[in-house]
């Protein structure tokens, strides 16, 4: 007999505080209105009821960044955009976390030209990319909950890890199809 | 009538240098009712819009410079990003341009095909339109019910293709696959379902005192001005003139299904509305017909029998040698069709799509062109929204319907 089965029973519950910030910061995660292409129709998509992502706390889209946690690259950044993208990035206030979706956001997907800036991480730091020209919205979903697992794991000083390959993203996907 | 757009600099000058009375605003390109990644620099009196620069280009793609380096055939994929709402038709309107240039004769059963699928994307590109009209007017659930019925569009196209979006299903001479076999059923219950449906959306919005606050009268087009300012598709046909490619210069043997062109008297937001809730519409006869005329068709046909473009049967492939070679070279090289030029136009969701190719007789093209409506549709913004409210400015992007990456290419 603990400690906290004795406080339980007065009614209290013990944890960490890491952890109950973190549940905070996943159950309502609200993402920056924000689409750039296709994959952004798909977004919408994963947003209206047949997918329901208000299930996970995040129907509400800001279209403030300074309001928004979670930016979605949903499509293509070409090099007009692209200081855009930054400078949202940075109007969005600590904590913040990037989903890089569809090909395009993730490594330029099939346009490797001119244009296109192969990958949004040459101007944002990522933190989950998710494959797929546009990705189901159930890969997106997937995404976020991969994003939201790590959200989970993160220590509350700062301390940040490592981006999610696009090959896990992949095989993550894979998985759920089957 | 003589159009002038001023660029965003022209706008923001005198307001930098402190010459002027007004304020200049910057809506976009990260706006949620710009559409996408659409800048509009307003320069506004109090709340009344004096004068607008439309700023495009944030999502330029250089998709017609990247299909210069793709054989013909692997092209086609490209084509799909561009109208990401309309994919189908983008494909279908390449395709065309292709077939014409090298006198491809594409069978009856793969044409109905064609006509149908590309019916089924106007009904679910206008859905989008109808959600996120009705979104930036603040009437969230119409966006709820549109994205109910897209979805099961999307689910017809998945089972067509493999993909929701972009299926890249409409190739050179005729379309990528048979159908398979529970196509004809789940279309069938689609089309029963879908007038109930818009039925279901005007009940919601066409009565709606709201609704008719912010859009009749609100971005007034004269058909004349509308000609002047090259205005297709809806936006053209809201104004009274009856202009549709479908019937002006028919494609795919719409020349034999009935169907009407909805038109509008004012060319206001609320006509606009009007036309594509009929073209929904009729877009639903449409396919009911072409779907009818499946339903009679043994199956087969769906690619061309021309060995210029469409690969040899299997068992040929397993038995010929030659027909192997063709097989791989057809793949590995690509057709090459004659020097020459080739231009079709279609009716896309937001209008007249044409495109352009320029053959050089290599298995790449030497060029390829695409008249996006979307681009020339957004010209008409400044003229539209000039002595309006800035609230109208939402109201009137929404209407004109662009899709930027129409727009930007
Ligand atoms: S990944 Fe595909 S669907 Fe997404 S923006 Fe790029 S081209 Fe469009």
């Amino acid at each position: 007999m603990g400690i906290e089965e004795k406080a339980a029973d007065l009614g209290v519950v013990t944890t960490s505080l890491e952890h109950v910030v973190n549940w905070g910061r996943t159950n309502a995660m609200w993402p920056l209105l924000f689409g750039l292409a296709c994959c952004a129709i798909e977004m919408m998509g994963a947003q209206s009821a047949n997918y329901d992502l208000s299930r996970f706390g995040m129907e509400i889209n800001r279209a403030s960044p300074r309001q928004a946690d979670l930016m979605i690259v949903a499509g293509r950044v070409s090099r007009k955009m692209a200081p855009v993208v930054r400078r949202l990035y940075d109007q969005m206030s600590d904590p913040k976390w990037v989903i890089a979706m569809g090909d395009c956001a993730a490594c330029g997907g099939i346009f490797n030209n001119y244009a296109i800036v192969q990958g949004v991480d040459e101007v944002v730091p990522v933190d989950v990319y998710v494959a797929g020209c546009p990705p189901r919205p159930e890969a997106l979903i997937d995404g976020i909950m991969m994003l939201h697992a790590k959200v989970q794991r993160e220590k509350i000083s700062g301390v940040k890890e490592a981006p999610i390959t696009l090959q896990h993203a992949l095989l993550q996907v894979d998985v759920a199809k089957k | 009538m003589t159009i002038q757009i001023p660029t965003p600099q022209e706008i923001m000058a005198p307001a930098l240098a402190g010459a002027s009375e007004t304020m200049v605003l910057n809506m976009g390109p990260h706006h949620p009712s710009t559409h996408g990644v659409l800048r509009v620099v307003v320069e506004l009196d109090g709340e009344l819009v004096v004068n607008l620069a439309p700023d495009v280009g944030f999502l330029h793609t250089g998709i017609e410079k990247t299909m210069e380096s793709k054989t013909y055939q692997k092209a086609v994929v490209l084509t799909d990003r561009m109208d990401y709402l309309a994919p189908l038709s983008n494909n279908l309107c390449y395709a065309l341009a292709v077939e014409q240039l090298m006198g491809v004769e594409i069978p009856e059963r793969a044409q109905v095909i064609r006509v149908l699928l590309v019916e089924l994307q106007r009904i679910s590109s206008h859905l989008v339109w109808l959600g996120t009209h009705a979104l930036d007017l603040a009437a969230m659930s119409v966006f709820l019910y549109a994205m109910r019925e897209r979805e099961q569009i999307l689910d017809i196209f998945e089972l067509v293709s493999g993909a929701r979006m972009m299926t890249s299903y409409i190739r050179i001479g005729g379309v990528a696959y048979e159908l398979p076999a529970d196509f004809l059923p789940t279309v069938d219950a689609l089309l029963q379902v879908m007038p109930d449906c818009i039925d279901e959306y005007e009940a919601l919005l066409t009565g709606n005192p709201l609704w008719l606050e912010r859009t009749v009268d609100v971005g007034v087009v004269n058909a004349e001005d509308a000609v002047a300012l090259g205005l297709s598709g809806a936006n053209l046909r809201a104004t009274g003139v009856p202009y549709d490619v479908r019937k002006a210069l028919p494609y795919c043997g719409y020349e034999t299904y009935d169907f009407r062109i909805p038109v509008g008297k004012k060319g206001d937001n609320y006509d606009r509305y009007r036309v594509r809730m009929a073209e929904m519409r009729e877009s639903v006869r449409i396919a009911r017909q072409a779907w009818e005329r499946l339903c009679a068709m043994p199956p087969g046909d769906f690619m061309t029998h021309d060995r210029k473009v469409a690969p040899p049967p299997k068992q040929e492939i397993t038995h010929s040698m030659e027909a192997l070679i063709h097989h791989f070279k057809l793949w590995t090289e690509g057709f090459k069709p004659p020097v020459g030029d080739s231009y079709v136009s279609i009716e896309s969701p937001r209008g007249v799509l044409g495109c352009y190719v320029v053959s050089d007789g290599s298995p790449k093209p030497w060029r390829v062109h695409f008249r996006g409506p979307s681009f020339i549709n957004l010209q008409a913004l400044t003229h539209m929204a000039k002595g309006r409210l800035m609230a109208d400015l939402v109201a009137l992007v929404a209407s004109l319907d662009p899709v930027l990456g129409e727009v930007d290419r």
